[in-house]
């Protein structure tokens, strides 16, 4: 759905004209990204990282494939092409550790594009759904770095796949046989390597299949924007083109910026100098952690240590991660507030820092050694964690008086909005 | 269409059942049942393979093995530890009452009977299938004088049984026996 005042496409060229009438894919772009589409005049920069992930995607699936056209998935000479490409292949050090760094951009645009959507609640209807297929792309993604992290088959390769299917070892019953299943043997293994390429290479474009159905859903409504208000009237957008192209391209500008600052002059920052180390069964890691986007959910994890009546610790700690990121799913029906953006919301608006704040608390423990001190912080946070999506959330809605809201967008961002009284004539932008 | 004269009247109107109903249900359950058919050698692929299945049992000569002393070997490419308690450990073990532990056995229950001081045991942390220190020469025994994991913290004690963090089980006993006096095979 696009709004009525939207832009027509009006292909000038005869070529264009042919090519609309038998497939009018650059119409479908036009009113896609283009001109076509109106969006909301006041996003500001918290609204670039939708395109920012789309350009990790692109970026991770382009160093991606040429890095898989050197790499070999054998567990007897994986390790040593990687090191292949690092010191033989003709740029390979910068594809692997583009590739390397790539995935933690990727997560860092993500994290902050999923808190971009916290605060402004832009899981609220209309958008439910696009929120939704969100979450189903952030677990994709997860599944994706862990079974890349394990193809270089360093020892922190090794280790991390071994947890993270012992994870599945807890399920009662079936537990065992399952993991065994993940792992075609009773530990990783050539047959693991494998699997774990094949689908490294496959889920990114999965990935890419479900951000369509995103993008798809997101045009249905259009654009959130800070005020949270709908859109009412012309004079509340502008074209995405070139407006949005424009800001967009900026954005990404200074993204490359750091991006390229840590590829080129910090590349194993963010890695653990262990997985320099071939993988060897028989002798794990004094500190073994996964990579840094997944600590917070691994100190989750690591805060249970004792049974939790009659579900044994283990299995509560599994339950507990995974419903960390589940309960994202019930988002838009416990915060039940009619008010959309956190700069309305008094109340809302300090829970949401603190939130950020425990998050950021749980991170740093679940990068930290096993230690009480840190296991009994992560309990802390955790629990506080799950208070705010179950308790805090439903409890603040209920009980907040939000601030005022704008008549219209038009009104938030030039102060007074002439369509408030006529509703006909578009302010002059 | 068939021809006029063999039109059943409520084939017409839509009420009842029709034969053709017997060849759409009939039809749609043998595509579903070959569906499913063709998904079961689709999963299958995934388990651990006929090659990985062999049995590959491991002989060791544990006549170097002093008291006090561990060696980690290899079975099923997992490491496996063999371990020859002291009397003391023997005797520390005995001590705690079995019922009290989360996972409930005697050092009898996990050793052969005449070779109380041969602990054998997977090195594999019952948690998220970590290696356990204490095997090794130098390595930390944890607080219970047996194993401890470094990735989350289980503490073992010297009959291997879990004593403090998140692991939920003893280290699992392999199947094993002694062929001669110094010469155990596992598997």
């Amino acid at each position: 759905m696009s709004f009525p005042w939207a832009n027509e496409y009006k292909p000038g060229h005869p070529l264009m004209q042919w090519l609309d009438e038998k497939l009018p894919l650059p119409r479908f772009v036009y009113n896609a990204v283009g001109a076509g589409y109106p969006v909301p005049r006041n996003l500001n920069y918290m609204w670039n990282f939708g395109v920012l992930a789309g350009f990790c995607l692109m970026l991770q699936i382009v160093t991606g494939v040429i890095l898989a056209m050197h790499y070999a998935a054998n567990a007897g000479v994986a390790f040593d092409s990687v090191e292949h490409i690092m010191r033989d292949v003709n740029w390979g050090w910068m594809l692997r550790y583009a590739h390397a760094n790539g995935a933690s951009a990727f997560f860092v645009v993500v994290y902050i594009h999923i808190f971009r959507g916290f605060f402004y609640s832009s899981y609220k209807a209309p958008r439910e759904m696009i929120w939704l297929l969100g979450v189903v792309i952030f677990l994709l993604m997860m599944a994706t770095a862990f079974m890349g992290y394990v193809l270089p088959w360093g020892q922190m390769s090794f280790w991390g796949a071994k947890v993270i299917t012992g994870l599945f070892s807890a399920i009662p019953l079936i537990g065992d046989p399952l993991q065994q299943w993940l792992l075609g043997g009773f530990a990783p293994d050539n047959a693991a390597l494998n699997r774990f390429f094949s689908l490294h290479f496959l889920l990114p474009f999965v990935i890419a299949g479900v951000i369509i159905l995103h993008i798809w859903a997101l045009h249905i409504p259009g654009s959130s924007n800070p005020t949270g208000i709908e859109v009412k009237q012309e004079s509340d957008t502008v074209p995405f083109h070139p407006y949005y192209t424009a800001k967009d391209g900026f954005g990404l500008g200074i993204f490359l910026i750091l991006y390229c600052a840590v590829l080129f002059f910090a590349p194993n920052m963010l890695g653990h100098p262990d997985n320099y180390i071939a993988a060897n069964p028989l002798s794990t890691p004094a500190h073994i952690v996964p990579e840094w986007y997944f600590w917070p959910f691994y100190a989750i994890l690591r805060a249970f240590t004792a049974d939790f009546f009659f579900i044994p610790a283990k299995l509560m700690g599994v339950l507990a991660m995974f419903s960390a990121i589940l309960v994202w799913f019930f988002l838009p029906w416990l915060d039940t507030s009619p008010v959309r953006s956190g700069h309305y919301r008094p109340l809302f608006r300090k829970f949401f820092w603190i939130l950020l704040v425990d998050v950021i608390v749980l991170g740093y423990c679940g990068g930290s050694p096993a230690e009480t001190k840190y296991v009994l912080i992560s309990q802390i946070a955790a629990t506080y964690y799950f208070l705010h999506f179950l308790v805090i959330l439903p409890l603040v809605s209920s009980i907040e008086k939000p601030e005022p809201l704008p008549f219209s967008i038009t009104e938030a961002v030039l102060g007074k909005d002439e369509g408030a009284v006529l509703n006909a004539t578009p302010a002059a932008a | 269409m068939a021809d006029e004269a063999s039109i059943d009247p409520a084939e017409v109107t839509g009420e009842g059942v029709r034969r053709r109903d017997f060849i759409n249900i009939a039809a749609v359950s043998f595509a579903g049942v070959g569906g499913l058919a063709v998904l079961y050698p689709l999963v299958s692929q995934m388990s651990a393979s006929a090659d990985v299945l062999a049995e590959s049992s491991t002989e060791i000569d544990v006549s170097a093995i002093a008291p006090g002393q561990a060696i980690k070997a290899v079975f099923r490419k997992q490491p496996v530890f063999v371990r020859n308690l002291t009397p003391t450990e023997i005797s520390e073990a005995d001590k705690v009452d079995a019922a009290s532990l989360r996972d409930p056995q005697t050092l009898d229950e996990r050793t052969k009977e005449g070779k109380k001081n041969w602990l054998i045991t997977m090195g594999v942390c019952t948690h998220l299938g970590c290696v356990p220190l204490g095997a090794g020469e130098g390595e930390v025994k944890g607080e219970f004088g047996g194993y401890f994991c470094p990735c989350h913290g289980s503490v073992y004690d010297t009959a291997a049984r879990i004593r403090k963090g998140p692991a939920p089980k003893n280290l699992e006993v392999p199947p094993y026996e002694f062929t001669s006096d110094t010469v155990v095979k596992i598997g």
